[in-house]
């Protein structure tokens, strides 16, 4: 099975981290993922910000970039919710026909890590190490757009010494929600903080989640506020081993 | 809107007019929440509030196994109905007229206050009671009415509060909720000429206080004016759902009752009510059934009103339902449950809105009746988190329909303007860089993509990305690290694979 990355560009330019953490949990797991250098962006910025003309070019090369590989798969719940949900629509409104067919084809065999994981190759125990008590943020689009469910909560519950603290009103949204952190910044602020107070509540060292842009927003407001929490992607708790931990 | 274009129309349909009703507020979305935001008491009033009704509903919809098939029949009705509208319309009036009642249809706001106005000065009243009803908020109604000399009595526990407190609605479903008791025991010591003085903030003896205050009006009331939350196009049978029974008092008692009504509360047949009276209830309030649900077709000869005129209302209405990609809109029920789990409407509550319709519906549904030019902020009044869409009764995608008004507005204005926008500009920028990986590449490692984006200024702050300084006030920046991920797979395995 020739399987894809797929490193979603808020990741390869700001948290390469995640990137490198996927590759080694795949590579643990047998798994010989590539990188297509090829790819850039899944256009969801500019879907959601109005932009869907825009976006066309994005959604021509990531169907294009990934069509010839067995799988891809992307640490973001995010951008395969728009790549499962968003580029259809956008190949139906400005591109041809054979676009539809192919940017369909290629969403069927997109997977978020976690489903990547658990329903792709069946494994829930990835055979990591991480000795820190970390509550679970599950993302609005990994929740809602993907329904991935529990599959983030029994990858980490099979990771060794890791002690999993249920977050109170998990399912409410961080506030990041794109360029809406920006256009009504006092909203998302306000939700923000009671997105950290619920979290510290638990006594968390560590929050993490399935999307680098829901914990680049948490862990900003973390780092503001100097909490003593972090936020770590779960590519990164999954790859953690005693030699080789992710802190 | 200025680009749709529908065959067989001479033009599009006319928005919602300006300069009437309550579909449009002063401020824009986030100069509003930032000011409801400061308000520590409606930040504590809503989140409590939205808590627990949200459990409520949960538990509830969780005991229906068919809850999801329920959802799917209600989503059906809907779609097929507005997909007929035209004809269930005139099966709808014909049946009202058979059954003794009198129909006028309304274009807009000022034609629906209009029929009002001349229908209760016909009466020779100077006062009516009114069911609580969306539609005639929307309108202006009580406005239009006292403008004219005629005093509109909300008979609604919770617009009643909003009334007496000079206050607007904030909640399609409980009007005051961003009032505690407290404040409402405030309101009623102050505006009602014969409370008891020594009345505490029981909820019991504020609804008693209420209780007797209305009743007298109730008995003396010679004209009622309702919404509807359902009418049946087969039987003409129209339908309101309530908590109180005030509503039953005035669709009984007073001799003349009129009904304003979007035109797409309609159901086909009489029958449909099976679902959409367990859909609602569930949704809204979060019971199995609401106490009282009224039912009335036309007149019936010595028993409730002896005058019924029904007035269907468009206001906007055909425009939405002219747009494939936001028509939805239209099937809403209007049980609230959207606002009840929305982060963002949790947080500011339904004034910051503008509208009468507030949270997830409110931010698809008036910019679509009021055209989008004049509610543009209220799109992106949402983190897109899909709660709303989740709940939802008859399964209106909300989050799809607000990215669909998202671009409805960005090509409006870019048809309109030659210049593009500023946020426009970054938005072909970032595209045109991610749409070549060289350039891509080139942008990661030279560290430019801000100086890139924000080339018009050559500063960082000025593009509409998690960079500016609405992101900076509140959080922390991650710094950008030495190696991109390309650059390090590049490393590692030697260029491409």
């Amino acid at each position: 099975m020739r399987t894809a990355l797929f490193i979603t560009c808020l990741a390869d330019a700001l948290f390469p981290e995640v990137g490198k953490a996927t590759v080694r949990v795949l590579e643990r797991l047998g798994q010989d993922v590539e990188f297509p250098s090829e790819q850039t962006c899944c256009g969801q910025m500019h879907v959601n910000t109005g932009y869907q003309k825009q976006a066309l070019p994005l959604v021509e090369r990531f169907a294009t970039v990934f069509a010839p590989y067995d799988a891809v798969v992307a640490p973001s719940g995010s951008c395969v919710g728009s790549v499962r949900h968003q580029h259809a629509m956008i190949a139906r409104r400005f591109g041809s026909a054979g676009l539809v067919e192919q940017v369909e084809a290629v969403a069927a065999k997109t997977y978020e890590l976690s489903e990547y994981l658990v329903d792709v190759l069946g494994v829930t125990d990835v055979g990591a190490y991480f000795p820190h008590r970390v509550t679970y943020h599950p993302t609005c689009h990994s929740l809602r757009m993907l329904g991935v469910g529990d599959k983030p909560i029994k990858l980490l519950n099979a990771v060794e010494a890791l002690e999993l603290i249920e977050l109170p009103a998990a399912d409410q949204c961080c506030g990041f929600g794109g360029t809406f952190a920006i256009k009504n910044a006092d909203t998302s602020t306000a939700m923000l903080a009671d997105k950290m107070r619920n979290v510290l509540d638990t006594g968390a060292e560590i929050c993490t989640a399935g999307d680098s842009s829901c914990l680049l927003h948490i862990g900003g407001g973390f780092s503001r506020i100097r909490a003593g929490a972090k936020t770590v992607h779960l590519a990164q708790i999954l790859a953690a081993t005693r030699k080789d931990p992710a802190l | 809107m200025s680009t749709r274009v529908m065959l067989g129309f001479p033009s599009m349909p006319p928005p919602a007019p300006r300069g009437v009703g309550n579909l449009r507020g002063e401020d824009k979305f986030p100069v509003a929440a930032r000011r409801a935001l400061a308000n520590t008491q409606l930040r504590h009033n809503l989140g409590k509030a939205t808590t627990t009704i949200r459990a409520k509903r949960a538990q509830v919809v969780a005991e229906l196994p068919d809850w999801e098939e329920l959802r799917e029949a209600g989503r059906q009705l809907k779609v097929h109905t507005m997909a007929q509208l035209p004809d269930y319309l005139a099966q709808l009036e014909s049946a009202v007229i058979a059954r003794g009642g009198v129909v006028h249809w309304a274009r807009d706001a000022n034609e629906a206050n209009a029929i009002v106005v001349d229908l209760v000065r016909g009466k020779g009243v100077d006062e009516v009671v009114k069911v609580k009803s969306m539609a005639t908020q929307e309108i202006g109604l009580n406005e239009a009415l006292q403008a004219a000399g005629v005093a509109a009595l909300e008979t609604d526990l919770a617009e009643l509060i909003v009334q007496l407190g000079q206050d607007k609605p904030s909640h399609i479903l409980v009007p005051a909720i961003h009032r505690n008791r407290a404040e409402i025991r405030e309101i009623f010591l102050r505006e009602m000429a014969d409370v008891d003085p020594a009345l505490s903030d029981e909820p019991a003896v504020l609804a008693g206080a209420a209780r007797k205050h209305l009743r007298r009006k109730f008995l003396a009331a010679k004209v009622a004016i309702s919404g509807a939350n359902f009418a049946i196009a087969e039987t003409g049978t129209l339908g309101v759902v309530e908590s109180e029974g005030n509503g039953r008092m005035c669709l009984t008692l007073p001799e003349t009752l009129i009904t304003i009504m979007g035109i797409e509360k309609l159901v086909p047949r009489w029958q449909d009510l099976e679902v959409f009276l367990q859909l609602l209830p569930r949704s809204s309030t979060g019971e199995r059934m609401n106490p009282y649900t009224s039912l009335w077709t036309g007149v019936t000869p010595g028993d409730g009103p002896q005058e019924f005129h029904l007035i269907l209302l468009d206001n906007g209405r055909t425009a939405v339902l002219a747009d494939a990609d936001g028509r939805d809109a239209l099937n809403c029920i209007r049980c609230s449950a959207c606002l009840n789990v929305c982060p963002v409407y949790e947080r500011t509550g339904g004034h910051a809105y503008g509208s009468v319709y507030p949270g997830p519906i409110g931010a698809i549904l008036s910019p679509q009746l009021t055209g989008i030019e004049d509610n543009a902020s209220l799109p992106y009044a949402s983190s897109l988190c899909g709660a709303c869409y989740d709940v939802c009764p008859v399964k209106i995608n909300i989050p799809e329909i607000l990215v669909h008004l998202r671009a409805n507005h960005t090509e409006t204005y870019a048809a309109e303007h030659r210049v593009p926008s500023a946020e426009a500009s970054a938005m072909s920028a970032a595209a045109w860089v991610m749409s070549r990986p060289k350039r891509w590449t080139y942008a990661l490692r030279s560290g430019r993509l801000g100086r890139i984006l924000g080339r018009k200024r050559d500063v960082i702050g000025d593009v509409p990305l998690p960079i500016a300084k609405q992101w900076t006030d509140a959080r922390d920046f991650a710094r950008p690290p030495q190696q991109t991920f390309r650059d390090w797979w590049a490393a590692e395995h030697g260029g491409e694979r």
